[in-house]
């Protein structure tokens, strides 16, 4: 197994880790950093692709995600702290008040 | 005048709008039973009237029938149905009777009903039933009679009715109705069969193509039998008898003209009417003969054990009916017709007389608490006794004439006449002169059996009601003088009577005459005084009794044959399982299973977010295996 094919299973890895814990866990920081888990297994898999093939596109494609990544965290986390604020507990089942 | 016809039939009805309408809104209005009054008796006064106006116009005539067409109602397929009067000699006959013994009892009434809160309603009532009396006499084609037919059902069950706060009343009302639907459905089934073979519903059209000699392709006997169905209904025939006792809840005057004189001869007119069909239906005739005579016979032998003296009358009402369908059935109509018309004097002045009792002891029908009343309503006891004989057949009184005929063409008849006919229609005539004379007994003379309260309030009844007992009194002693089936023979020629049979008449006129004074012995040998040996005889004919009380417990009967398993099934299978089960059952589960269906959508959308990230997640999954499958 080489290098690449290595690395592209560790990017698997995460997005299907993050993916479960995204399922599963109700705590709401861990679902956000599930989900980041998920964005760094495809930033993983782009840089190997974007390497193998020589070229630089996968790589500028990964920068703009972090870009995306940090500005979602940045919104994300205030609201987390403003729900909890209000209910004092992280289960994201306590806070169903759209649902239909 | 072209239209007097028709005037004669609408007066009555612009009463009923006029009464109906406006009276019933006047309320306690000190002017409205005055109105009321006026309204209701001018215009059937009007009627009769032109009725007469007509008549001497049919005699001026020859007695051409007048006719007016007057409207097309439908035209179907070429055919016209059309509305439109026919009078005749028959109809003329029966339209006097209508609308004068109608005029009597509606003046009658008016000292009757006085002071009963549905004063207009009554009279809104009687005017209509007069309408729809006049349309079924004087209509042109069946589908008029059939109409008015229907229409004195339903005024005869809303008077049946008219007290309808008492569900003994209401009920009664409703058993009136529904018999008569029975009866009803046979008319409708002839009227299919006549329509289907002659293409016709006028009537003349109809007699005289059964007469023809080539008479139309249907059984004259089946349409016989589906018309007397009819009739059956109408007139209280066995066995569709039950409902003509019960309907004597209605107001008295209403039992007289509707339930005596009237409503119930519509049978008796409908098989005259239609004499061309009967004279070519041999069974049908025999059919009609044979119910009447047992008719006449059971209803007479029930009246013998009633002590209500309007169930009494209705009961003779019921068994003089009978003699008359005896008459038809051997091809006597207009013997018939003559019948109709004495029982009509004599009945109405029978009936109208009871109400006068009723009147003076304040409600009470009962005749064992009667007695002794002669002195005290002298002029109601007169008439009462007139048409009582007139009824038992004492010469020379009305009934006399008209029963006599009866039998005599009843034995001799060429077409169905018969002894035994003859010996049962004569046995009816002997009870009825031997109950007729017992009520006579029990109510007016003896000591009285009255309570002391209603003792001391008895009274005569006011002119407006006395005045029309005399008149009817008078016409039921001298209506046997009428030379009617003279005059019908023309339209209704007798039936032959056999040679050897004539020398018989002078015996079998006395016979008749014996039997009439030996029910009028016997009832006074078991009433006269004070029914002393009626009581001494009472415990030895006690189950007989019971069963001639109980009316042959018919009405139980037709309660455990029909009322009780119709019952049974409405409740189980229509009510139950039809209504219950099968078409709220299938609403329930279509609604069930919608409801479980939008319980299992709406759990997905149960706002929990891992499942709707599950969701995603598969829905991704199932997208990239079909594409990769289909790639």
């Amino acid at each position: 197994m080489d290098k690449a094919q290595f690395l592209i299973f560790v990017s698997l890895a995460l997005f299907a880790i993050g993916l479960l814990g995204l399922i599963v866990r109700r705590n709401l920081l861990v679902m956000l950093m599930c989900m980041e888990l998920m964005l760094n297994g495809v930033n993983l898999s782009l840089v190997t692709f974007a390497q193998r093939s020589g070229t630089v596109q996968g790589a500028v494609m990964v920068f703009l995600i972090f870009i995306v990544a940090a500005s979602e965290i940045a919104i994300a986390i205030p609201i987390v702290l403003l729900l909890v604020r209000h209910r004092r507990t992280l289960d994201a089942g306590a806070y169903t008040e759209l649902k239909g | 005048m072209k239209s007097l016809l028709t005037l004669i039939v609408l007066l009555p009805l612009a009463g009923f709008m006029l009464n109906g309408i406006l009276a019933t809104r006047l309320g306690r209005n000190p002017l409205g039973p005055r109105f009321v009054s006026v309204v209701a008796c001018a215009l059937p006064m009007l009627s009769f009237v032109l009725t007469v106006l007509c008549f001497m116009q049919l005699q001026a005539s020859g007695g051409t029938p007048l006719i007016e067409a007057r409207y097309t109602w439908a035209e179907i397929g070429g055919q016209a149905f059309g509305i439109g009067f026919h009078f005749d000699r028959l109809s003329a006959v029966m339209t006097l009777i209508v609308t004068g013994v109608g005029s009597l009892i509606h003046l009658y009434s008016v000292g009757y009903m006085k002071g009963d809160d549905g004063y207009a309603r009554y009279f809104a009532y009687l005017n209509l039933f007069l309408f729809f009396m006049l349309l079924l006499v004087l209509g042109r084609s069946l589908l008029v009679v059939f109409v008015g037919w229907e229409g004195v059902g339903l005024a005869s069950y809303l008077l049946i009715g008219f007290w309808f706060d008492d569900p003994v009343k209401a009920a009664a009302g409703k058993k009136a109705f529904i018999t008569n639907r029975i009866g009803d459905a046979g008319f409708l089934l002839g009227m299919f069969l006549l329509w289907g073979a002659c293409g016709t519903l006028d009537i003349d059209p109809i007699n005289k193509a059964f007469n023809s000699a080539t008479p139309p392709a249907v059984s004259a006997s089946l349409v016989g039998i589906l018309l007397f169905i009819g009739a059956c209904g109408k007139s209280a025939q066995i066995p569709l008898h039950v409902w003509l006792p019960d309907a004597m809840a209605g107001p008295t005057p209403v039992s007289a003209l509707i339930h005596a004189a009237t409503m119930v001869t519509g049978g008796v007119y409908l098989v005259a009417r239609m004499s061309g069909v009967f004279d070519h239906a041999p069974e049908a005739s025999q059919v009609v003969a044979v119910v009447g005579a047992a008719t006449a016979f059971f209803a007479a032998t029930i009246a013998i054990a009633q002590n209500d003296i309007k169930k009494v009358l209705a009961y003779s009402t019921v068994s003089q009916l009978g003699l008359m369908f005896v008459a038809l059935g051997v091809g006597a109509y207009a013997v018939a017709i003559f019948h109709v018309v004495t029982h009509a004097f004599f009945k109405a002045c029978l009936f109208l007389g009871s109400g006068s009792v009723i009147h003076a002891l304040h409600g009470e029908q009962d005749i064992m608490k009667m007695g002794g009343l002669w002195k005290r309503i002298p002029i109601t006891f007169v008439t009462f006794a007139i048409a009582t004989a007139a009824i038992a057949g004492i010469p020379p009184l009305a009934g006399f004439f008209s029963k006599d005929e009866i039998l005599w063409f009843a034995y001799a008849s060429s077409r169905g006449g018969s002894p035994l006919l003859w010996l049962v229609a004569s046995a009816a005539s002997l009870m009825t002169a031997f109950y007729m004379f017992r009520l006579l007994w029990l109510t007016f003379f003896g000591t009285s059996r009255m309570d002391a309260e209603t003792e001391h309030h008895v009274h005569e009844s006011p002119l407006s009601m006395t005045g029309v007992l005399v008149i009817l009194a008078v016409l039921s002693a001298a209506g046997g003088f009428i030379p009617l089936v003279h005059y019908l023979e023309p339209m209704l020629p007798l039936p032959a009577v056999p040679e050897p049979l004539h020398h018989l008449e002078r015996t079998l006129v006395m016979i008749a005459v014996g039997v009439a004074f030996i029910g009028l012995l016997t009832a006074w040998w078991f009433f006269g005084g004070d029914a002393v040996r009626a009581r001494r005889m009472a415990p030895a004919l006690a189950p007989v009794h019971r069963v001639l009380a109980g009316k042959y417990f018919i009405d139980e009967l037709y309660e455990a044959v029909l009322g009780r398993p119709l019952q049974w099934l409405s409740q189980r299978v229509f009510l139950q399982f039809g209504d219950r089960m099968l078409i709220d059952g299938t609403l329930h589960t279509l609604a069930g299973i919608a409801r479980g269906t939008a319980a299992a959508l709406g759990a997905v959308q149960g706002g929990s977010l891992h499942r709707y990230a599950l969701f995603v997640v598969l829905g991704v999954v199932a997208a990239i295996a079909w594409s990769v499958r289909h790639a």
